[in-house]
C-alpha cells in the first residue's frame, strides 16, 4: 500500500512548485483553458512578427502567468501592441519619486515631486535635504552667484535647468534630478 | 481600345443583337457603374453586357488571391489601371498564420507588366510584397500614381525608396501598419526635387526618422498634398512647420504630441492649427498630454473621423476635446478613458456612426480600469446612429447589450471581444447567448459580427435563425458542439466569410457545409475537433474547393489543426510552402 502512494504518478510536485500566481489560481487556469486546446503554438512567427518596430520582443511574454498565454488573443493587430505604452497618470501613480545626485554626495537619494506646489518649495526641500544653498533665479542668468545648480534630464535625456518651464511641463519631463557643482554648473547660465 | 475591342468579337449583325444600343454606348454607360458587386450583377444580364462590362471595366477586387490567377484576370478584363488584391486569411494578423505562407504579389505583378503596362494603383492587404517586387513595380509601370499598403509583410524601406525615386507621377504612398524592415529613413529623401504631385503621404507607422529637411520641402512643393501621416518622431515644432505649409489638408496624422514648448512655440502651433479649417480626420497624437490637446480645438470643427487610439486620454480630456467635435462620425479610442471617458461620447457625439474601442492593456490580466458595459450603453443612449462598432472589455451583461441594440437598431458592424475566453454575464453568470440573440433580433441590417464570452449553441441558432444579412461570422472559445456551426451554415444565406478558432466544432459540422462554401470566400477553422480524413472528404467531393491544412507540431497525425478552405476557380495553388497541406 505504502509503495502506490510514495511512487504513485501524483507525487503531488504542484504543491511544491514554485509559481507566479496566487494559491489557489490553479482552478481559474484550468477554467481558462477549457476552451483552449494546443495554446502552446510552436509557430515560427512569433518572434517576427507584422509591425514589428523592434520593439516587439516579448509582448505576450510579459504578462503575468496566473493564465496560459494564448496565441493571438486578444485580437489585436501587432502595431498596436508595440506602438503604445500605456500611460501611467500621475494622478493615479503613488507618487512620483525621482532621483536627485548631487556632485560630490557618496550616495543619492529620492524625493516625490507631487508633494511640491512649485519651484520654490522643490528647490527649499533640495537645499534642505543636501545642505547647499543657491541663489534666485531668473530667466536670464539661471542661479546667479550659487556654487550650486539644479538641473534634471528630462524625457529626451537632455540636461536642463531646473526653473525655465511651468511646473506642470517640469513634473511631467523630469526623469530625474542632478544638483551640479562648481565648473560643471558654469554652462548653464551661471554667468557669462 | 475600340479597334482591339473589334478584332476579339465578331462583328455583329445588327438584326441579331439583343442590346439595342450600340457597344459604344453601353460600355459608356456601364463604365459609370462603380461599384465591383453591381459590376458583377451586371455581366450577368447577358452577352453583351457581360462584353460590355469587361472592356468598360477599370479596377478590378479580388477578395482573395488565390480565388483566381492572374491570367484570367488579364484575359477577362484587358482595361485595368487599379487593382485591389487581398491574400492571407484575416487571422494572419494575429500570428495565426507561419511567416512565407504565400500571398505573394510579385507573379501577379509579371502579369500586369505585360497585360496592363499603363496600370497606374495597387492597393494590397495581407499580401508579401518583397523589395524586388517594389522595384519591379516602380520600374515596370511608368503611369502608377497610387500605392496602399496595408498589413503586408516581406519589404523594408529600401522598397519604398525605389517606389519614391522612379514614381514620377506619384499621387498616393500609403504604407499602413505593416511588418515592414525599417532600415532607415532615407526613402523620403529619395523623392526628386521636381516632384510635386503627391496627394497621400501616410509613413505613420515607420519608426526611423525620415530627413525633417526632405519632408517639409516635399510638403511644401507638392500643392496638392490632401493627407499626410507623420510617424512618432515627428516632433511638435516639426508638425507647426509642417501645417505652415499644408494648411489645405483634410486629413492629418501627428507625430509625436509631446513636446516642451515654449509660450511662443505653443502660440504659433496653436495657430497653425487655426488656419487648418479643412481638416476632416485626424489620428497620431502619440504621448498626447492636457497641455497640448487644446491647440486641436480650433481644427475640430469639421472633423468626422478622430483616431485616438494611440493616445492614452483619460476621461476628462477626452470629455473636454470632444466638446469641441460636433460632428464626429467616426471615433476610435483607447480604453483608459474608461466608462466615465464613453459618457462625454454619449453626450457630445449625436452624430457618432463607428465607435471603436483598443485595450490599453490587453494582456494585463488584474487591470480594475478599461470600460464596462456601462460605457457602451451609455454611448448607446446618446448616439442613435451608431452602426458600427468595436468594443474590448472585460465584463459584460446579456441585460446592456439588449439594452444597446434597442437603442441603435442599425448595427451594420457589431464587434464584441470580451477579453477573458469563456466569460459569462459577470451579473447572473448565465452564457452570453441573450446578448448576440438581441444582436441579431433587433439589428436586421447586420452584416459583420464578431462573437466573445461563454456561448453555447444557443448563440448559433440564434445567429442562423436571424442573421439573413450576415456576411462575416467571427467565433472564438464558443459554442457546445456540432449543432452550432451547422445552424449557421444553413440559416445564414448571405455568408461569405467565417473564421473560427478553438471551438468545439468537428467534423460534422466542416461537412454540413459542403455545398455552402461555394458561395462563400472563406472558411477558417483552428484548434477545433476536425481531422484530415473529414479535410480530405470535403476536398474530394468539391473540386472547386481548395481545402488547405496546416499542422501544429506537436498534434497527431489525424488532426487538422489550421483549415483554410476557399473557392477557386484557379485550382490548387502552385507556390503552396511545405507546411501548407493541399489536399
Amino acid at each position: 500500500m505504502e509503495g502506490a502512494v510514495a511512487y504513485e504518478s501524483d507525487l503531488n510536485l504542484k504543491a511544491t512548485e514554485l509559481r507566479l500566481g496566487l494559491p489557489g489560481s490553479d482552478e481559474a487556469e484550468k477554467e481558462a483553458l477549457s476552451g483552449v486546446r494546443n495554446n502552446k503554438r510552436a509557430s515560427p512567427d512569433t518572434s517576427d512578427e507584422c509591425g514589428s518596430k523592434g520593439s516587439s520582443n516579448g509582448d505576450r511574454e510579459n504578462a503575468p502567468a496566473t493564465k496560459a498565454q494564448v496565441v493571438g488573443w486578444p485580437p489585436i493587430r501587432s502595431f498596436r501592441k508595440n506602438s503604445f505604452q500605456p500611460k501611467k497618470t500621475e494622478a493615479e501613480a503613488a507618487g512620483m519619486f525621482v532621483k536627485v545626485s548631487m556632485d560630490g554626495a557618496p550616495y543619492l537619494r529620492k524625493i516625490d515631486l507631487k508633494v511640491y506646489k512649485g519651484y520654490p518649495e522643490l528647490l527649499q526641500a533640495l537645499q534642505h535635504m543636501f545642505k547647499f544653498t543657491i541663489g534666485d533665479y531668473s530667466e536670464r542668468e539661471g542661479y546667479k552667484g550659487s556654487e550650486y545648480v539644479p538641473t534634471y534630464e528630462d524625457k529626451d535625456g537632455d540636461w536642463m535647468l531646473v526653473g525655465d518651464v511651468p511646473w506642470d511641463m517640469f513634473m511631467s519631463s523630469c526623469k530625474r534630478l542632478r544638483i551640479m557643482k562648481g565648473s560643471d554648473a558654469r554652462g548653464l547660465g551661471c554667468g557669462a | 481600345m475600340d479597334s482591339k475591342r473589334k478584332m476579339d468579337s465578331p462583328e455583329s449583325n445588327v438584326l441579331t443583337r439583343s442590346s439595342p444600343f450600340p457597344d459604344e454606348v453601353l460600355e459608356r454607360v456601364l463604365g459609370l457603374v462603380k461599384s465591383h458587386k453591381d459590376r458583377s450583377s451586371v455581366s450577368l444580364v447577358c452577352k453583351d453586357w457581360y462584353n460590355a462590362e469587361r472592356w468598360s471595366r477599370t479596377h478590378v477586387f479580388i477578395g482573395n488571391c488565390y480565388s483566381v490567377s492572374p491570367e484570367i484576370v488579364a484575359r477577362r478584363f484587358p482595361n485595368i489601371r487599379s487593382v485591389t488584391l487581398k491574400g492571407k486569411p484575416r487571422f494572419s494578423d494575429f500570428n495565426l498564420v507561419p511567416l512565407n505562407w504565400g500571398a505573394d504579389i510579385h507573379a501577379w505583378l509579371v502579369v500586369f507588366a505585360s497585360k496592363y503596362p499603363l496600370l497606374e494603383e495597387l492597393r494590397l492587404k495581407r499580401m508579401t510584397v518583397t523589395d524586388e517586387s517594389l522595384e519591379f513595380l516602380a520600374t515596370t509601370f511608368t503611369n502608377f500614381k497610387a500605392l496602399s499598403l496595408l498589413s503586408c509583410d516581406g519589404f523594408s524601406t529600401d522598397g519604398l525608396a525605389a517606389i519614391a525615386t522612379h514614381c514620377k507621377n506619384m499621387t498616393e504612398l500609403d504604407i499602413q501598419e505593416n511588418g515592414i524592415d525599417d532600415l532607415g529613413g532615407g526613402w523620403l529623401s529619395c523623392f526628386p526635387e521636381n516632384f510635386t504631385s503627391l496627394e497621400v503621404l501616410n509613413f505613420a507607422n515607420l519608426s526611423s526618422d525620415v530627413s525633417f529637411d526632405a519632408l517639409e520641402k516635399l510638403v511644401s512643393r507638392c500643392r496638392s498634398l490632401k493627407f499626410l501621416k507623420v510617424n512618432k518622431n515627428i516632433t511638435l515644432e516639426q508638425l507647426q512647420r509642417l501645417l505652415e505649409c499644408a494648411p489645405q489638408l483634410t486629413e492629418l496624422g501627428t507625430g509625436s504630441f509631446h513636446q516642451e514648448l515654449t509660450t511662443r512655440q505653443y502660440a504659433e502651433l496653436e495657430s497653425a492649427f487655426n488656419n487648418c479649417k479643412n481638416l476632416n480626420t485626424l489620428s497620431g497624437l502619440w504621448e498626447a498630454t492636457p497641455l497640448y490637446l487644446p491647440v486641436l480645438y480650433p481644427a475640430c470643427t469639421n472633423l468626422t473621423f478622430l483616431n485616438l487610439s494611440d493616445a492614452a486620454l483619460q476621461s476628462g480630456e477626452l470629455a473636454k476635446l470632444l466638446a469641441y467635435c460636433p460632428n464626429l462620425q467616426r471615433l476610435w479610442v483607447l480604453d483608459t478613458v474608461e466608462d466615465k471617458g464613453l459618457e462625454a461620447v454619449g453626450s457630445s457625439c449625436p452624430l457618432l456612426e463607428e465607435l471603436r474601442v483598443f485595450p490599453a492593456d490587453p494582456y494585463e490580466q488584474d487591470v480594475v480600469h478599461g470600460v464596462t458595459e456601462m460605457g457602451f450603453v451609455a454611448v448607446s443612449y446618446g448616439c442613435p446612429r451608431l452602426h458600427y462598432v468595436l468594443y474590448f472589455c472585460r465584463q459584460m451583461t446579456n441585460a446592456a447589450v439588449a439594452t444597446i441594440v434597442k437603442n441603435c437598431p442599425d448595427f451594420t458592424h457589431f464587434r464584441l471581444c470580451v477579453m477573458n475566453p469563456g466569460e459569462p454575464d459577470y451579473l447572473t453568470n448565465e452564457p452570453m447567448d441573450e446578448a448576440f440573440g438581441a444582436v441579431v433580433k433587433n439589428c436586421t441590417k447586420l452584416q459583420r459580427l464578431a462573437v466573445s464570452g461563454l456561448l453555447t449553441d444557443l448563440t448559433f441558432e440564434y445567429i442562423g435563425k436571424y442573421a439573413k444579412n450576415l456576411e462575416t461570422l467571427s467565433v472564438a472559445f464558443a459554442g457546445s458542439s456540432d449543432w452550432g456551426m451547422q445552424c449557421v451554415l444553413s440559416g445564414c444565406s448571405k455568408l461569405r466569410k467565417l473564421e473560427i478558432r478553438d471551438c468545439p466544432f468537428g467534423n460534422e459540422a466542416l461537412l454540413s457545409g459542403l455545398e455552402k462554401y461555394e458561395s462563400m470566400r472563406s472558411l477558417w477553422m483552428s484548434a477545433c475537433n476536425v481531422t484530415m480524413n473529414a479535410c480530405r472528404r470535403l476536398a474530394k467531393q468539391m473540386p472547386r474547393l481548395n481545402v488547405e491544412v496546416m499542422k501544429d507540431e506537436e498534434s497527431d497525425d489525424s488532426q487538422a489543426d489550421k483549415v483554410y478552405v476557399y473557392r477557386s476557380v484557379a485550382g490548387p495553388r502552385r507556390d503552396a510552402p511545405p507546411f501548407v497541406l493541399t489536399l
